[in-house]
C-alpha cells in the first residue's frame, strides 16, 4: 500500500472537514463548556455523524457498517482534533466496536446498530492507575450464578458517566500483573452496583472514575474467551492508540497551521515575525516533526488495515511520535502567540489542553517507547 | 477496480518471488553478510579495489540485469522497473540482507540529473558506465568562498571555441583522488549570479586537475580540494545548456540530500538498545543495565523508526509526482540529526571502550571515527539550518527577512 491517502480517501478528507469545521468547529467545543454542559458531546452532533455513515467505518458489512478501515476512522479523528469537537466517536466508533467486532453475533446484533445509529455511546474502562498500566488489571470479576460479578474501580473513562455501554477490563483469575486471566466485559448503562462519578479535565472535557460494587453480569456479558481477554484487549487498545495518535496529529496539525499564520500576519519592530530567523527555524522544526508523526500514524493503520504482524510495534510508533510532536506543537504555539497565546479568548490554548489529555490517553510517549525497548530485548 | 488491482497484487507477487529466487540464486552468500566498514562498500571506477571476488561477482551479476539502477530505462543500462517493483526488489534485497552491489555519486546524484537534464549523446555515453560501475564520479560544488551560500561560487570557464578552459578552486570534494570523472559547477557570467553558472562534466585525468586529501577530525580523509589550472572542457560536456547550470544543481541537491538522509538510518538498522545491552548488560527485569542511557536511546529508536516511515512515504511519494520540491530539505534535516544522535548514544553505551582511537581491540577506534564522521552529515550538501531556511521559505512561505 502506498503510503498516501489513496482519491477515495482523500474524497473522505475533504467530507469530514468540510462537515466538522461547520458544525462543530472550536466554537461548538466553546458553547458547551461555557454552558457548563453536563454531557460532555453533543447528542445531536453524534446523530449527525452517523447519518454521514462515520459511526460505521470499522463495522463489518455483513453487520450493517462501510467495512472500511483504521485509515479511514483516522481521517474522522483528525479532523475531531483539528476542531476540537467533543465527540465519543473514538471511544464508541473505534474502541467499543474493535472489541464487540470480535464479539459474538448476538452481541454485535444487541450493540452495532445503535452506535450505527448514532445512539448509542461508549466507554472504555481499561485504566486503575493515574498512569496507564494497562498490564495491571485489578477489578475482580467473580463467577457468581450463571455469570460474573464484578467488584473494583476504573478510572480516566470518558464520557463514562452517560455512556449506554461500558468496555470493561476486568480479572478472572490469576494475580494484577498476569497476562492471562483477563476477560473483557460489555456492561450496560444502569447496571446495579455501578456508580459513576465524572470528573471535569483541563481541556473542560468530562472523564469518569467509575466503582463497581458487586454488579452482577450475565455470562454474555464476556466478550471473547473468559481468562482470555488480553488478545481482545490488546487488539482494542491498538485501535484506541492509532485512533488518539491520528486525533493528535488533528491538534498539531491545526495548531501548528494556526501559528504559522500569526507569524506571517503579527508585525512588530515594523515586519511581520515570521521573517525573524529564530522563529523560522523553529516553525520548519516544528513542521518536520509533524510530517514524521503524520508518515508514523499512516503507516501504523495501514498495518492495523493490512493485519500485519508489526502493527502493535507502528502502532507505539505512531502514539509516541504523535505525543512528542504535537507536544512541541501547543507549546510552540502558545509561545509564539505571545501575550494573546496567554488569554482564553485565543483557541491556541483550548489546543494546549486538548493534546495534553489525549498525549496521557492509552499511554503517553514515555510507555511506548518503553514498550518499544521491551519488545527490542533491553 | 477490485480486478485491477487483485492483477496487479498478482503480478507483483510473482515478481517478488521470482526475485527473491533470482537474488537466493546470485548474491553470494559473504554478500549478505552486513557491512562493516569502508572496504565493504563497492564504489566502481576504473581502478575498482575489489574487497573480495565475491564483490566483483555480485556487482557484475547485479549490473548485467540493470539491477544496480533498478529504475533507469533498460537502453541506459538500467533494469528498467516500474517503481512498486523497484521497491519489492528493495525490500526483498533487506529481507535477504543483501548488499548494495554498487554504490556511487552516479548513481544517487548524477545519473538522475542526465536523465532529467542530459543529452541523447551524454545518457548514452555516461549512464551505462554508470550504471556497470566502470567509472567513479566526483562532485566539484563548494569552493573555499562559497559554501552555504553556493551560488557565489567563482571558478572560471571561459569560452575558447569549442572548448572552455576552467580556473579555480574546488573543495570539500567526496573521494576526489579516486574520482575518474567530476561534475562542477563553474561561472560562465560573473555578472549574473544565479543564472552565470553552469554544469558541466571533466575528466579527472585532464592535464590542470589536481587533488589534495583534506585531514579531518576523524583522521579519515575523504575529502579533497580539487585544483583546475587551464583544464581544458569541450562544450559538449555542457549539461542543460550554458548558464542553466543552477537548475541543474538544485535538483540534483535534492538527490544528494535524500542520500545523506539516510546515512546511518539505511533499512533496518541494527537496534542500538541491543547494541548496548552487548556492552552493558541487562538488569534483572529484564532491562538495559543503564536506566537513563535506555531511557534515551528507547525515545531515539522510536523517533528513528516514525523517521524511517517518513523516508518509505517521501519515497512512495517522489515516484508518483507527488513530493513537494523541498521536500528532500526535510529529510535530510531529521536524518542527518538523528544520525548524529544515534552515533553520541553509541559513544555513551561504549563508554572508555568506544574512546580507543588505535587499540586493535577497537578496529583502529572504527567507532570513535564514525561518530565523528556524522557531524559532516548535518554540514555537507547544505547545512541544518540551510535547510530550515528552505523550509521555512518554500514550504512554510514565511516572509523574507
Amino acid at each position: 500500500m502506498p503510503m498516501f491517502l489513496d482519491d477515495e480517501q482523500a474524497m473522505l478528507a475533504d467530507t469530514v472537514f468540510a462537515f466538522l469545521a461547520d458544525t462543530a468547529p472550536v466554537a461548538h467545543m466553546r458553547a458547551l463548556r461555557d454552558a457548563g454542559d453536563a454531557t460532555g458531546f453533543a447528542p445531536d452532533l453524534w446523530r449527525r455523524m452517523s447519518e454521514m455513515g462515520f459511526t460505521g467505518i470499522l463495522i463489518d458489512e455483513e453487520d450493517g457498517g462501510l467495512g472500511l478501515g483504521h485509515v479511514e476512522a483516522g481521517i474522522v479523528l483528525e479532523g475531531i482534533g483539528r476542531n476540537l469537537t467533543p465527540s465519543p466517536f473514538l471511544s464508541t466508533a473505534v474502541g467499543a466496536v474493535s472489541a464487540l467486532g470480535r464479539g459474538t453475533r448476538a452481541q454485535r446484533e444487541r450493540w452495532l446498530p445503535g452506535i450505527l445509529a448514532g445512539k448509542t455511546v461508549g466507554a472504555i474502562a481499561i485504566d486503575e492507575y493515574a498512569r496507564h498500566r494497562p498490564h495491571m488489571i485489578g477489578l475482580r470479576a467473580e463467577r457468581s450464578g450463571k455469570g460474573f460479578r464484578l467488584t473494583g474501580a476504573k478510572r480516566f473513562v470518558p464520557l463514562g458517566h452517560v455512556a449506554d455501554l461500558v468496555i470493561v477490563a476486568a480479572r478472572t483469575s490469576g494475580a494484577d500483573a498476569e497476562r492471562d486471566g483477563v476477560t473483557l466485559f460489555a456492561v450496560e448503562k444502569g447496571a446495579a452496583g455501578l456508580s459513576a462519578a465524572a470528573d471535569r479535565l483541563a481541556d473542560a472535557s468530562l472523564s469518569a472514575r467509575l466503582e463497581f460494587d458487586r454488579v452482577e453480569l450475565d455470562g454474555d456479558a464476556a466478550i471473547g474467551e473468559v481468562d482470555g481477554g488480553r488478545v481482545i484487549l490488546d487488539h482494542m487498545l491498538g485501535a484506541l492508540r492509532a485512533g488518539a495518535a491520528a486525533e493528535l496529529l488533528g491538534i498539531g496539525a491545526e495548531a501548528a497551521e494556526r501559528t504559522i499564520s500569526y507569524l506571517r500576519e503579527r508585525k512588530q519592530f515594523g515586519r511581520p515575525i515570521g521573517s525573524f530567523q529564530a522563529l523560522q527555524h523553529r516553525a520548519a522544526h516544528l513542521h518536520v516533526e509533524l510530517e514524521i508523526a503524520r508518515a508514523a500514524v499512516l503507516k501504523a493503520q495501514q498495518l492495523l488495515d493490512e493485519g500485519d504482524a508489526e502493527a502493535a510495534r507502528a502502532v507505539a510508533v505512531a502514539k509516541g511520535m504523535a505525543g512528542m510532536a504535537t507536544a512541541l506543537a501547543v507549546q510552540e504555539g502558545v509561545q509564539m502567540h505571545g501575550g494573546v497565546g496567554m488569554t482564553d479568548e485565543y483557541d491556541i490554548g483550548l489546543f494546549m489542553k486538548r493534546q495534553r489529555v489525549l498525549a496521557e490517553m492509552f499511554g503517553d510517549t514515555d510507555f511506548h517507547a518503553d514498550q518499544l525497548a521491551r519488545h527490542s530485548g533491553y | 477496480m477490485a480486478d485491477a488491482a487483485e492483477a496487479a497484487d498478482e503480478g507483483s507477487a510473482g515478481f517478488r518471488a521470482d526475485t527473491r529466487a533470482w537474488l537466493l540464486a546470485h548474491c553470494p552468500p559473504e554478500m549478505r553478510d552486513p557491512v562493516l566498514s569502508e572496504a565493504d562498500v563497492c564504489w566502481g571506477g576504473r581502478n575498482a579495489r575489489f574487497g573480495s571476488p565475491a564483490q566483483k561477482a555480485w556487482l557484475e551479476a547485479m549490473a548485467a540485469r540493470g539491477w544496480t539502477v533498478p529504475d533507469w530505462p533498460a537502453e541506459f543500462g538500467g533494469g528498467g522497473l516500474e517503481p512498486a517493483q523497484a521497491k519489492v526488489l528493495g525490500q526483498e534485497m533487506a529481507a535477504l540482507g543483501c548488499r548494495p552491489p554498487l554504490t556511487s555519486f552516479g548513481i544517487s546524484m548524477l545519473g538522475p540529473a542526465l536523465l532529467e537534464y542530459g543529452t541523447e549523446a551524454q545518457k548514452r555515453e555516461h549512464l551505462p558506465r554508470i550504471a556497470r560501475g566502470e567509472i567513479r564520479w566526483c562532485q566539484g560544488y563548494s569552493e573555499p568562498n562559497a559554501g552555504s551560500d553556493l551560488a557565489s561560487l567563482a571558478t572560471r570557464a571561459d569560452e575558447r571555441g569549442d572548448h572552455f578552459v576552467v580556473n579555480g578552486q574546488k573543495v570539500w570534494t567526496s573521494y576526489a583522488d579516486l574520482a575518474d570523472w567530476m561534475f562542477c559547477l563553474v561561472r560562465t557570467d560573473p555578472a549574473n549570479k544565479h543564472g552565470g553558472i553552469t554544469f558541466i562534466l571533466v575528466d579527472m585525468a585532464t592535464p590542470g586537475v589536481s587533488t589534495r586529501p583534506i585531514r579531518l577530525i576523524s583522521g579519515y580523509s575523504p575529502f579533497c580540494e580539487t585544483f583546475l589550472d587551464d583544464v581544458e572542457v569541450p562544450k559538449e560536456n555542457v549539461v542543460g545548456g550554458i548558464n542553466r547550470g543552477w537548475d541543474v544543481a538544485k535538483y540534483l541537491l535534492g538527490h544528494e540530500r535524500e542520500m545523506i538522509s539516510g546515512m546511518g538510518l539505511r533499512g533496518r538498522e541494527r537496534s542500538l538498545g541491543r547494541t548496548a545491552v552487548a556492552m552493558l548488560g541487562l538488569d534483572d527485569q529484564g532491562r538495559l543495565d543503564d536506566p537513563m542511557l535506555r531511557a534515551r536511546i528507547a525515545l531515539y529508536e522510536l523517533r528513528a523508526e516514525a523517521f524511517r516511515t517518513m523516508s518509505e512515504r517521501f519515497l512512495d511519494e517522489l515516484k508518483t509526482g507527488k513530493a513537494h520540491p523541498a521536500q528532500p530539505s526535510m529529510m535530510k534535516y531529521a536524518g542527518t540529526e538523528l544520525s548524529k544522535q544515534r552515533h553520541e548514544l553509541e559513544m555513551e553505551a561504549g563508554g572508555s571502550d568506544a574512546l580507543e582511537w588505535e587499540s586493535l581491540r577497537s578496529n583502529g577506534g572504527a567507532g570513535a571515527r564514525a561518530w565523528l564522521r556524522t557531524k559532516a552529515n548535518s554540514i555537507e550538501g547544505g547545512t541544518s539550518e540551510v535547510q530550515l531556511n528552505i523550509i521555512a521559505k518554500r514550504i512554510l512561505a514565511l516572509p523574507e527577512a
